[in-house]
């Protein structure tokens, strides 16, 4: 893809984070941060590559190690967001 | 696409335009990917191999962009939230096997282990951190973010032929930019959330600590950044550029460490959010290298994400950016909250005291603070609230923007000892309420309820948007001792107010004492 298409992307993209995100509710700025933190790790897919390719060893170990660090974050970072959206339910009035 | 942004959206309208924009983006961008996926994407990882160029592996990178997007958008209220967290991970899943399925596997079992690996240790984690460690956490995991970033880019360099980064035998100038700004970024998001997870945690003291010449310091090694940048994309040939990637990977671990130590402890909210912010362009910076739609939107979200959050705070606190990151608020505590203090009389109760005077109040608003959180007395003040609305008390929580450590530390404290999120008010929302309200319970915050922020220009939190719980027939102020000041420093004139009774007691331990004296 050229430069100027991934560009027009980004720069989509930012305006599409500026509104959604002011339509996220203060109350749940936290789990926002968590789960940012998550897909932040989408990161991951440069990892594989390094990781899959096998020609040159040290850019394999390093994909490796990125792999496992993002993973920490994903699998921790979608689970603590659950665990603190789990949280927000409505009680039952007694 | 230009009308859709030249009207002025607010949030609540944002919705509503929101689908449009997605109509639009779709409408507009699947042709496009169609059409350079087939003729214009030259990715040498998949000549080499002999495989097809797939426009359908563009598609599935950009639904899970979208999906992401809609993990976010889930967040606009709890009923929608967790249906948006599965969106994210669905996204998650879909890059991933996409990835995957789209590249020559050397070693597959290597791959499943590391992720296994992280996998797990990320799991048990996010099972068994207390709440109350929720800011530290959340730094850690950003510090995660920016060293991946890193590893991806150095990787990238080693191999560019994995990653189609390769224009005859060299990287691309373009490409090397993209790479050298994707290390750099990661690296200072890194080492600032090392140093931001140290100071939340208590690992490091939360007082600012200030170099001299601080500023001449990280602007020259920004600026030295840059250069190197600029100079590792004209430079040819591993002997060139090898030297200059080192030195800028790790005068960026230098400048992410230098850019938080000055910053204190209570400015610490801006400051997750902010690196927050930084891993997301991070992410975004690989994704131009990699060409990888996923990425960039990904990238973009959070990094606006981050920089709205960081805006929020600011806004919260009536301070710019810039004198945040500046750094250095807080330093002078001792000396000035000792000189200027007079002994001033104030009353001091006990929690039969505030007991009684709760049971007969009609309408309390409690206003939690970072206090509150170290003393981890939300269950207990939950219980507190229970028995009050047995007797037929209105309790009502307030909420600042900049309370506790993180933005939204307070709620999910609140959201997890079971109090209703109906009951929970931001700070705009509730203010005008204090007039009305028999009691104001304030506990472990400080700053956000001084009116020196309203009155007194020479104040350092002047300016700052605070509660008006002067307004309210009765203040109950829950802190530790008369000794300390507030984060900012400054006396707080609620303290010798008439009709405030000050609690001098760990919090949890007053709240639990009036909870037996409710019963």
């Amino acid at each position: 893809m050229d430069f100027i298409s991934i560009l027009s992307i980004f720069v989509l993209a930012c305006f599409v984070g500026y509104y959604v995100v002011w339509s996220v509710t203060p109350a749940l700025h936290t789990p926002l941060m968590a789960v940012t933190n998550a897909i932040s790790s989408v990161i991951i897919v440069g990892a594989l590559i390094a990781a899959a390719a096998a020609d040159v060893p040290g850019a394999k170990w390093l994909g490796l190690l990125g792999i496992v660090l993002a993973s920490v974050n994903i699998f921790g970072g979608f689970a603590v967001t659950a665990r603190m959206l789990a949280m927000y339910k409505k009680k039952e009035k007694k | 696409m230009g009308s859709l942004f030249s009207t002025s959206v607010t949030p609540a309208q944002a919705g509503v335009q929101m689908t449009s924009v997605f109509r639009a983006l779709t409408r507009s961008w699947i042709p496009a990917f169609a059409g350079t996926t087939v003729f214009g994407y030259t990715a040498p990882a998949h000549a080499a191999t002999g495989e097809a160029v797939n426009p359908w592996v563009a598609l599935a990178y950009l639904v899970s962009g979208v999906f992401f997007i809609l993990a976010l958008r889930g967040l606009s209220s709890p009923s929608t939230s967790r249906t948006g967290n599965r969106f994210g991970m669905a996204g998650m899943l879909i890059a991933v096997a996409t990835t995957l399925v789209t590249h020559d596997i050397a070693n597959i079992v290597e791959i499943a282990i590391a992720i296994a690996i992280g996998g797990l240790i990320g799991f048990l984690i996010a099972r068994r951190i207390a709440m109350t460690a929720m800011p530290e956490l959340v730094a850690a995991f950003h510090s995660l973010v920016g060293l991946a970033a890193v590893l991806v880019g150095w990787a990238a360099y080693l191999n560019p032929g994995a990653f189609g980064l390769l224009v005859g035998d060299s990287i691309g100038a373009v490409s090397k930019v993209e790479m050298g700004l994707g290390i750099a970024i990661g690296a200072i998001t890194f080492s600032g959330s090392v140093i931001a997870f140290a100071k939340l945690s208590g690992r490091m003291s939360g007082s600012p600590i200030l170099l001299p010449a601080r500023h001449v310091i990280n602007l020259g090694t920004l600026a030295a950044i840059i250069v190197l940048t600029a100079l590792f994309a004209m430079a040819s040939g591993h002997e060139e550029t090898m030297p200059l990637i080192i030195a800028l990977t790790v005068l960026a671990f230098v400048i992410g460490f230098l850019l938080i130590i000055p910053i204190g402890g209570a400015d610490m909210p801006v400051v997750v959010s902010m690196l927050n912010s930084y891993s997301g362009w991070a992410a975004a910076a690989m994704g131009f290298t990699l060409g990888n739609t996923a990425m960039i939107i990904t990238g973009a979200l959070v990094g606006s994400s981050g920089a709205i959050l960081s805006y929020i705070m600011c806004r919260a606190m009536n301070r710019s950016f810039l004198s945040v990151i500046a750094g250095g608020f807080g330093a002078d505590d001792s000396a000035g909250g000792g000189e200027a203090k007079e002994q001033r009389p104030y009353k001091q109760g006990s929690a039969d005291d505030a007991a009684f005077m709760l049971e007969q109040a009609d309408k309390v608003i409690i206003i939690p603070g970072y206090g509150m959180a170290v003393a981890q007395a939300q269950h207990a003040l939950r219980e507190m609230t229970d028995l009050l609305e047995e007797k037929g008390v209105e309790v009502k929580f307030a909420i600042h923007p900049v309370a506790g450590r993180m933005p939204g530390h307070m709620n999910v404290l609140l959201a997890e000892a079971s109090v209703d999120y109906d009951k929970v008010f931001e700070l705009e929302d509730i203010n005008s309420e204090f007039a009305q309200a028999d009691v104001a319970f304030i506990i472990g915050a400080n700053d956000v309820v001084n009116p020196a922020a309203k009155t007194d220009k020479s104040s350092p939190i002047y300016g700052m948007p605070v509660f008006d719980v002067d307004k309210a027939k009765q203040v109950f102020f829950i802190k530790r001792s008369m000794g300390g000041v507030g984060y900012a420093g400054v006396d707080n004139d609620v303290f010798y107010m008439d009709q405030t009774m000050m609690l001098l007691s760990d919090a949890k331990k007053m709240v639990e004492e009036i909870v037996k004296a409710l019963d």
